[in-house]
């Protein structure tokens, strides 16, 4: 019997189309534009002006604060300018715009694909590394690794879990850094283990990718303390909470964090990360993007520099297939539709998925016939139908009693709707008011 | 049989005046003294209960004048200067006169305008477009015309114009409580000085970006360009964040900067109709309202 998490949960089609294409490195762009937020809390600080030549891997934007991290050149060349350009949220935000001159490397950077295993750092030296490589939590959300890391006094971890679940559909990126940078992988991993004081980590998989899970539990015996566990194949096994209960069979109270059970997840892209960073002084300035789609003629899983512009992630793709109707930076259940195709490449893009017409756009909204299927499948254990109810009617204070603070916005009730009621949408706005009123009583 | 009915009516009777007893003493020990002023007060103000004051509702903004030293923060928008002085006579205090406002929308981004690059298919709710990005059109400031400014007004005086897609404020029911400047997500809507004959300048536009991006969203977007500042005689005009603002309170309604600005993106509303140019700016659009 496989494990999983016992709350809800949706099976969506897989779609993993370019499951077996190998890593492709994308020819560098002529122009990037670098986002100096592209994490969540404080957006980096420019420190750099117009005409500046930088080299790759030069720091151009300082963490701004605690809760941030530091901005890596991505490419070799002249600052052209700092503009405000759409990137993934929507909106314009301030970027760093860079005309590539050749490619060159920053001199502490270890250009070669050997693999180093021998780990010779202390703790703080790991954790002062990963800092400054500026690297983020890679699955998407985006979280500064380097906070992630810093347990808060009177806690103690004693469990890592590497989230290789994937459990997006369409998406291949973390199953081809699987296969093709497995060992780079399991180093990555022992760093983090280090750099937290553990001793045990576990890798979780679902079991629709038989092939990683083979690669890694053979290696997994050649490095101490690190287990590989089969999962069922049921989204979101990636939420943080659902992969921890799936795993160790912990339940993570709501309002809480998954350091007061003693674990702290990591997704594989980002312990990959971790290793270049610590091993080969490489900050984080490319990341593995899966272009793919139905019409998308070949879908490919593509070394990308941040900043690129998306549209040249698709042209290697094959171009823009005509009847496209939506452009997803993401996957399908939790992506985000771009409004421009020029919006560039940030750290937490881990999918660029093209959608035709007849996928994109969403049904006609009918009235809610109390099937209770959100319900159902809500891995939370919220009422996804009252929430939405509640927040129609603008009632906030129903809404926090109601928990909505605890929704890890998966989508899985905007998916089984048979009304197509758009749920999510009005439990997101209650969690931004929630969020509001909650931060305003702190203050108070 | 008489016994029963003669019984039953001695019974009920005692049970009625020990009652009666028991209630009148408790409502003299648990009496709460209220200031019969409340209730004057109250009758005196327009019950909208619209919370325009800042307070939940009537009752609360008259309790609050009541107990107030003095009324020098405590407006009622609906009823004017002619319910504060009303309520400053029952009070027996002074009330300063305010200047009546009106709510302006401060956005000009008609369809022809302002192309529509994006489709959004969501839930329709200024918020929730917000929330997920710039909305359908390239302006990331502009106006997303779901409606919730329309929805927050407690006085019909707000509606969406088909045509332009935009909302219109309706100067005679408007009484400035402010809900619509709550409900918009974008800081479109502003309270301002309401000048004679409801006429109006303002720059209607609250995009900050550089003007180069703004021309490419919108063809009247505010550029900054400072021009209006210039030939502005009485330094009613500040610029910040590439964006010019007319200070309704300094204004005089010359329309020296209307005459000036590249973008027409400022409006003149409410004048007589000037003999040659300006026919095709967007100074039409409010028209009907003057």
């Amino acid at each position: 019997m496989l494990r999983t998490f016992p709350k809800g949960g949706v099976h969506p089609p897989e779609n993993k189309i370019s499951a077996d294409k190998p890593i492709e490195i994308l020819p560098l762009p002529k122009q990037v534009a670098i986002p100096v937020s592209q994490h969540i809390g404080a957006p980096a600080k420019i420190i750099v002006n117009r005409k500046d030549k930088v080299k790759v891997g030069q720091i151009i934007a300082s963490s701004g604060g605690f809760v941030s991290a530091n901005i890596h050149s991505s490419v070799s060349g002249t600052i052209a300018k700092i503009d405000k350009v759409f990137d993934t949220s929507g909106y314009r935000k301030d970027v760093v715009i860079i005309d590539v001159e050749g490619d060159e490397w920053d001199d502490n950077i270890l250009k070669s694909n050997d693999l180093i295993k021998q780990i010779s750092y202390s703790k703080e030296e790991i954790l002062k590394k990963i800092t400054e490589a500026g690297i983020v939590g890679l699955g998407g959300a985006t979280f500064p690794t380097h906070v992630k890391l810093a347990v808060p006094g009177g806690k103690k971890a004693d469990i890592l879990i590497i989230n290789g679940v994937e459990c997006e559909p369409y998406l291949t990126s973390d199953h081809r850094l699987m296969m093709e940078k497995s060992s780079e992988l399991m180093v990555g991993t022992q760093l983090l283990m280090k750099a937290l004081g553990v001793d045990k980590a576990i890798i979780g998989i679902e079991n629709n990718k038989p092939d990683a899970i083979e690669k890694l539990t053979t290696l997994s015996k050649g490095f101490q303390g690190i287990e590989i566990q089969a999962l069922k194949v049921k989204y979101p096994q990636g939420g943080e909470k659902q992969l921890i209960k799936a795993i160790i069979n912990r339940e993570v109270p709501s309002g809480a964090l998954p350091i007061d059970v003693g674990a702290v997840v990591h997704n594989v892209g980002t312990a990959f990360a971790v290793y270049e960073a610590v091993q080969k002084n490489k900050p984080l300035f490319e990341r593995v993007v899966t272009v793919t789609g139905k019409f998308v003629k070949s879908p490919k899983n593509l070394l990308v520099r941040i900043g690129t512009p998306t549209m040249q992630l698709i042209d290697a793709a094959g171009g823009l297939p005509e009847n496209t109707g939506k452009v997803i930076s993401g996957g399908p259940m939790m992506g985000k539709a771009l409004n421009s195709l020029d919006a560039p490449v940030a750290k937490g893009t881990s999918g660029i998925l093209l959608l035709s017409k007849d996928e994109a756009f969403r049904a006609e909204t009918k009235a809610c016939i109390r099937c209770a299927k959100c319900v159902n499948v809500c891995p939370m254990g919220l009422e996804p139908f009252l929430l939405m109810t509640v927040g129609e009617r603008k009632i906030w204070d129903r809404m926090e009693n109601e928990r909505v603070m605890d929704c890890i916005e998966c989508g899985s009730c905007s998916f089984v709707c048979p009304s197509n009621r758009p749920l999510l949408d009005y439990i997101r706005l209650g969690k931004n008011k929630v969020g509001q009123i909650i931060r305003q009583r702190k203050s108070n | 049989m008489s016994e029963i009915v003669l019984y039953t009516i001695l019974t009920v009777t005692a049970v009625g005046v020990t009652a009666a007893t028991i209630l009148y003493f408790a409502a003299q020990k648990f009496k709460v003294f209220e200031d019969p002023r409340i209730d004057q007060v109250e009758e005196a103000l327009p019950s909208a209960n619209c919370g325009g004051c800042g307070y939940p509702g009537c009752r609360n903004f008259a309790d609050a004048c009541v107990k107030a030293d003095n009324l020098d923060s405590l407006f009622c928008p609906v009823g004017g200067n002619e319910t504060m002085a009303k309520v400053a006579k029952i009070l027996g205090k002074e009330v300063a006169q305010q200047a009546p406002k009106v709510a302006v929308v401060k956005c000009n981004g008609q369809p022809k305008f302002r192309a529509r690059i994006n489709v959004y298919d969501g839930p329709i709710s200024c918020t929730i477009e917000h929330m997920m990005g710039a909305g359908d059109t390239a302006c990331q400031y502009g106006c997303l015309g779901g409606g919730e400014c329309v929805e927050a007004c407690k006085f019909d005086a707000i509606h969406m114009n088909p045509n332009t897609m935009l909302p219109e404020v309706i100067d005679e029911l408007c009484t400035a409580c402010g809900a619509c400047v709550v409900a918009c997500p974008r800081d479109i809507i502003e309270l301002r000085t309401k000048n004679k004959k409801d006429r109006k300048i303002f720059v209607s536009c609250v995009s900050q970006d550089k003007g180069a991006t703004t021309t490419k969203v919108c063809q009247v977007g505010c550029i900054g360009c400072s021009k209006c500042l210039k030939v502005c005689e009485y330094d009613a005009i500040t610029i910040g964040n590439n964006l010019a603002f007319i200070d309704s309170d300094k204004c005089r309604l010359c329309r020296k900067c209307v005459d000036v600005c590249p973008t027409n993106s400022i409006l003149e509303i409410g004048f007589p109709p000037r003999k040659l140019k300006k026919e095709d700016s967007g100074a039409d659009i409010n028209q009907s309202n003057a």
